[in-house]
């Protein structure tokens, strides 16, 4: 009898058998016979059949493969009763045995197996666990941690501090909250701005505001509002701008509603549902305005970006929770301002700092426990990636990670392993980590964190994550490592000294000063009047940055007109086989790159040999520190690699259905001949 | 005097042929930026207009791209900027202009504009017959019927050569060496040319060499109200059908049901089963030019001067644009999949030279990737559509003024769209870039090559188009490293099918948005730009390599060369940061 290989840490509960497991990529109910698993961590079924090939798959995720789906990673359950379909949930299978059980996942694979074949006590264990597990499962490894001592964590006042250098902010640091006893609900070092210090009593006040044109966050409950602004004004040379995201975005229901509606038009069942929903794709997509609120939050990145870099003002954006939208506007800025945070490394520290240490609510908005709450849940994260996969599709050459790595990232959300997306803060870390420790067995309670990619992919795979396209900055002195100072900075007239010794003006000193700055801000505060005026202000913006020779290392803008808004095909179209180019897609051209960049790297190699005698080394630039894909040449890649594998299919083209259902053109036009003035010859 | 007032063509060289006619200072309502004022030139092949204030603007219109100008506002006009020119280009813009109010100032260049931009409703002659152009390569030599067919092993035993139509006496649409079944007579010919509407009888437009199977081309039987039927043309498709065995020989009518039933009515119609018993008939659904009008007008409308902004892709979907493109495409996947099974087809739509050479070329282009070359796809376009007869002239409106001619239509437009989808789908899989397709549509309006002019070949010939025109090839070929995809990777077996959804199906927006300075700026591929500096990069490693080679066995004889050091020069100059 076969049994699935468990993770260190997995405990198998049940198994179901025989069961159907249909093949997606045609409507003829075949399919393959095996045995459905249900462990703490996943649904895994296991096919009777030998594998035909071993499929040799360079881009192989250890933790799960395409027939396992992490607990965490299933979005809803089915049962068709008689041709009727109904969602399963809270683990209850109503009265009637379903025939046929369908899962739509997370990460939008979508599963269907017949039941009919099998025990109907078994199944009915099997879905029942599937749909119902409440218990988060984590998984304990101790992974080498080679990437994650190069992303900086946020978990450390020195993290910050060296940001802070980094960035030449001038900022201080304040360690007030190191045990929480200010706000449960943010770092654990708390960060203010400038030599503003505020008097912080409520321990509720949650505060992050940096004022230097580089860092943008800041989220502060509503009455600390003016505080705040009054300190930033007060002891800053430039004004502050306010924004308050809950008023001009939409809210996480909203958001979490569009992409409910969104997802739906990729989780496709079969052949004819995919051709029914091609005739009105367009229209659907936009319905959903899935990709209006990713226009929407970039369009207020770009806004803030503005002020900071056009007015020299800064920018306090403010929400309710000052954790949801305040993240995603406050890292999609940031990556466009700072070339840092578009490296590998760079990005994954942003994450770190604006999500982690920001105490975005992953548990509650990944809605890991399958809480029926809805109220809760809402994709923020993944619309901030979908955001930054914009960015990346329109600059590629500006970002070092791939949009793999986009996809992959927005995977990992889903596998209940990395200490990343778990909680809900910091605190709320920490207090699990120390409640949970008594009982692990050895020594304290350690989670990877997701950037340990080596727990999910061998180093082959993780060179998926690089983006062989990325235009690395040419460094003139390799041994000093300067730090970076980006091309805005350039105005800041502010000396970088301050940061040592700020001085002492404290916005409680001069009352009728701060009062008067105050106003002044909130005139500046109505930056927007009309609806209509910020996007044309904006555009303005744009178009002044556009005339300028496109710089990858500097300020980075988006497109936002509607043929530049695409859809991020890599993740929502991987699983559906009727779109798989076989031979084709950007896979095509990439691979000819890498065959290139080897074929350079390998006559470089064989130079260098050759000139190591001589002393005239005269090119000591790093030219190429992309590592290599490799991609596997048997057999032509389909569009949809390296997630999904197309090679045992037949060589037959997808012909379309269902044509005409839309193309009804009424008009008389149709009808009418092509040759209206000449007469058909009659013979 | 009045030459001497004429300044130079500020920064454009003219074309060998061209001469100006007026110089005018206008302002330019650019829908981009404001209004800037400058100067138009207006020569026999162009209107360029050069700023004079400082924002930088330059225009250069061929008046050929001019489907209709029109006066705005009357002298009294009010308000700013109200009394001018308006000018509807047939590549998806308008240009407006406007001069001073008084003393009827734009008479003389509207009347200029209005005369050369149609010439041959002036009784004048298009610029391609006016241009001295000279170039090293004769591009009408591109294409040679009896080179192409010998390509495709032909003839052969199954299929001949005729000269039936030498003198375009069987079909005057038709070109004329026509490859028909061995077994048909030339008697055979004419009596199925009878039964064909405009006589375009089904002949062979490409021959599949491993399993012999055919594409045929035909216009629609001239079946009728009654039914006829007509003993030749259904022993000639059997003719077809036997030349490889086929069981059954599949017909693609490429219209929708309904209007090939409608086109009973007129003396048309389809291929019936009882008539044609060895036949299936697949309807294709493709709408007629009326319908693809209509649609690129609507498109128009989305994306020019801006782009729809609230509702982009409800917009687009209700143009239909695309969905129309999915349709020819989805077509020829079917035509081209028959073919590869192994089964020969006859197309035809109404008179076989729309979506008829639509389906042959895009089904070729699947097929045989000799097309798929920047050769071959010239061969392809001389072929499928010049010889054969697709209406540039009519379709085009070429120098007519009358831009709402019914038989104007953007086929041809659609069919390079079609084109274009594939090599996004299939990037590796193309010898030529985007820039080919752009340039092939730009000169499709231009008149300044004859390549596409007038409708057939009977008419060319008749109008010596070869003698006193410059081939658009010409000009291609002489210098063809513009028009290189660095991507281009040989498979000489291969067919390719594209995708037909929507899910891959774009809006070309590097063609029908280009006006927009705002959507341009993002469509500059990278990865071209770093392949092509990594090959720069490579060529440099492998002349080093080489010198350096060449530099050891003089090293043997002579010891004290400081050659090496030469080509590392050369690397640490080059401009590619990485």
């Amino acid at each position: 009898e076969k049994h699935p290989d468990l993770l260190p840490g997995e405990v198998e509960f049940c198994s179901a058998n025989p069961i159907l497991k249909y093949t997606q990529d045609d409507l003829s109910q075949r399919g393959v016979f095996g045995t459905l698993f249900c462990t703490n961590f996943r649904v895994t079924f296991i096919s009777d059949e030998k594998p035909q090939e071993k499929t040799d798959k360079t881009f192989k995720n250890k933790l799960y493969g395409e027939n396992d789906i992490p607990l965490m990673c299933v979005d809803h359950i089915y049962g068709v009763y008689d041709e009727k379909r109904k969602l399963i949930t809270g683990g209850l299978v109503k009265n009637k045995y379903p025939s046929k059980m369908i899962i739509h996942c997370k990460d939008l694979r979508v599963f269907q197996f017949s039941l009919t074949f099998s025990k109907e006590e078994d199944a009915k264990k099997v879905i029942c666990l599937t749909s119902g597990i409440k218990c988060l499962c984590m998984y304990f490894v101790s992974a080498e941690m080679q990437w994650k001592q190069e992303t900086v964590m946020f978990d450390s006042p020195e993290d910050w501090t060296q940001e802070m250098k980094r960035t030449k902010a001038n900022c201080r640091l304040v360690t007030e909250n190191e045990n929480f006893e200010l706000s449960q609900r943010y770092f654990l070092q708390l960060l203010l701005a400038v030599e503003c210090l505020i008097n912080v009593t409520n321990p509720k006040l949650s505060i992050v505001l940096t004022v230097n044109s580089t860092f943008t966050l800041t989220s502060i409950f509503f009455s600390f509002f003016f505080r705040m602004i009054n300190a930033v004004a007060h002891n800053h040379l430039y004004s502050v701008k306010t924004e308050d995201l809950s008023e001009s975005l939409p809210n996480i229901q909203d958001i979490q509603q569009s992409y409910n509606k969104f997802k739906q038009f990729f989780l496709i069942e079969n052949s004819t549902d995919f051709w029914l929903s091609d005739v009105k794709w367009f229209s659907s997509l936009e319905s959903s305005g899935w990709l209006d609120i990713i226009r929407q939050c970039l369009q207020k990145a770009v806004e803030v970006v503005e002020c900071l870099e056009k007015d020299n003002t800064n920018v306090l954006i403010t929400e309710e929770e000052g954790t949801d939208l305040c993240c995603v506007i406050s890292s999609l800025a940031q990556i466009m301002l700072d070339p840092y945070y578009r490296t590998l490394m760079g990005f994954q520290s942003l994450v770190q700092k604006e999500w982690v240490a920001g105490c975005h609510a992953f548990l509650d908005r990944c809605n890991h426990l399958h809480q029926k709450d809805k109220e809760y849940h809402s994709p923020v994260f993944l619309l901030f990636l979908e955001c930054v996969w914009q960015l990346v599709h329109q600059h590629s050459p500006a970002f070092q990670f791939s949009e793999t790595y986009l996809t992959v990232l927005s995977d990992s959300v889903h596998v209940p392993v990395f200490s990343t997306f778990l909680f809900n803060s910091s605190h709320h870390r920490e207090s699990v980590m120390k409640a949970e420790s008594p009982l692990a067995q050895s020594g304290p309670l350690s989670c990877p964190t997701v950037w340990d990619w080596s727990v999910q992919f061998d180093s082959k795979a993780q060179n998926f994550f690089f983006n062989p396209l990325y235009l690395e900055k040419v460094k003139h002195d390799r041994a000093v490592r300067k730090p970076h100072k980006p091309k805005h900075q350039r105005n800041l007239s502010l000396p970088s000294s301050a940061f040592k010794t700020p001085p002492k003006k404290g916005f409680f000193k001069d009352e009728t000063d701060s009062l008067k700055k105050m106003l002044r801000v909130k005139r500046l505060s109505r930056w927007r009047g009309s609806p209509d005026a910020p996007a044309a202000t904006t555009r303005e913006f744009f178009e002044s940055w556009q005339h300028r020779p496109l710089d990858y290392h500097g300020l980075l803008l988006p497109c936002l007109d509607g043929p530049a808004v695409h859809i991020w095909m890599q993740r929502y179209l991987r699983w559906i086989p009727e779109v798989y180019i076989l031979g084709g897609g950007s896979v095509a051209v990439m691979t000819k790159l890498m065959e290139l960049l080897s074929q350079v790297q390998d006559l470089k190699r064989v130079l260098e040999q050759r000139d190591s005698s001589q002393a005239a080394k005269l090119d000591h630039r790093p030219y190429f520190q992309h590592r290599l894909l490799s991609f596997d040449s048997s057999g032509r890649l389909s569009s949809s690699f390296p997630f999904a594998y197309t090679c045992y299919r037949s060589f037959k083209p997808i012909i379309p259905t269902g044509l005409m259902q839309s193309l009804m053109v009424t008009d008389s036009l149709a009808s009418q001949e092509d040759e209206a003035s000449s007469v058909v010859s009659f013979v | 005097i009045e030459s001497l007032k004429m300044e130079p063509l500020a920064d454009v060289a003219m074309l060998p042929g061209e001469e100006r006619v007026i110089d005018k200072d206008i302002i330019y309502i650019c829908p981009f930026n404001a209004a800037v004022k400058g100067k138009v030139f207006i020569t026999n092949y162009r209107l360029y207009f050069k700023n004079t204030d400082s924002t930088p603007v330059t225009l250069d219109v061929p008046l050929g791209v001019i489907s209709r100008v029109e006066k705005m506002g009357g002298a009294s006009s009010r308000g700013e900027n109200s009394y001018g020119l308006e000018i509807t280009c047939k590549d998806m813009r308008n240009l407006r202009f406007a001069l001073k109010q008084e003393g009827h100032s734009r008479r003389d260049i509207f009347e200029i504009i209005f005369k050369y931009a149609f010439p041959l409703s002036h009784g004048m002659q298009l610029f391609a017959f006016l241009s001295q152009e000279k170039y090293e390569e004769n591009g009408w030599n591109v294409y040679e019927a009896m080179e192409e067919y010998r390509r495709q092993v032909l003839p052969n035993s199954e299929w001949r050569v005729t000269f039936i139509n030498k003198n375009y006496e069987l079909c005057d649409t038709y070109p004329t060496i026509l490859v028909v079944p061995y077994k048909a007579t030339d008697e055979d010919l004419r009596r199925v040319a009878a039964f064909r509407s405009r006589c375009r009888i089904p002949v062979l437009s490409w021959f599949h060499k491993e399993n012999h199977a055919v594409i045929m081309r035909c216009s629609q039987p001239l079946v009728g109200m009654s039914g006829k039927r007509n003993k030749d043309d259904e022993r000639y498709l059997d003719l077809i059908r036997e030349a490889n065995g086929t069981t059954k020989l599949t017909i693609y009518d490429a219209r929708p049901n309904v209007n090939a039933v409608a086109n009973k009515a007129t003396g048309g119609g389809y291929e019936g089963d009882d008539a044609y018993q060895n036949a299936e008939l697949v309807f294709l659904d493709i709408h007629n030019i009326h319908v693809m009008r209509e649609s690129l007008k609507k498109l128009k409308d989305i994306v020019y001067p801006n782009v729809e902004e609230s509702h982009w892709l409800s917009s687009l979907e209700s143009t239909h644009w695309l969905e129309h493109i999915k349709l020819v495409l989805s077509g020829a996947i079917q035509v081209a999949d028959k073919v590869s099974s192994g089964s020969s087809v006859v197309v035809h739509c109404s008179d076989g030279w729309d979506r008829t050479a639509q389906l042959t070329s895009l089904a070729m282009l699947m097929l045989d990737s000799y097309y798929r070359t920047l050769r071959g796809f010239q061969v392809l376009l001389e072929k499928e559509w010049i010889s054969f007869g697709h209406k540039f002239a009519s379709r085009i409106g070429h120098g007519d003024k009358n831009h709402a001619d019914q038989d104007r239509s953007p086929i041809f437009l659609q069919f390079i769209d079609c084109v274009w989808q594939m090599t996004k789908q299939f990037p590796t899989a193309f010898e030529f870039n985007e820039r080919l397709l752009v340039v092939i549509l730009d000169h499709l309006y231009s008149c300044r090559f004859g390549t596409f002019l007038y409708n057939c070949e009977s008419a060319r010939e008749s109008n010596n188009v070869r003698g006193k025109t410059v081939s658009l090839w010409s000009f291609v070929n002489s210098d063809t490293s513009l028009y290189i995809n660095p991507f281009f990777t040989p498979e000489s077996s291969r067919v390719l099918y594209p995708v037909a959804s929507m899910r891959h199906l774009e809006l070309w927006v590097t063609y029908y948005i280009r006006w927009n300075p705002r959507i341009l700026h993002q469509q500059q591929s990278p990865v071209e730009q770093r392949y092509k500096e990594l090959l720069a990069v490579r060529d440099q490693y492998l002349k080093k390599l080489e010198e350096l080679q060449l530099s050891d066995s003089t090293h043997l004889t002579n010891s004290s060369t400081p050659n090496a050091a030469t080509p590392n020069q050369h690397i640490t100059h080059l401009q590619t940061p990485f």
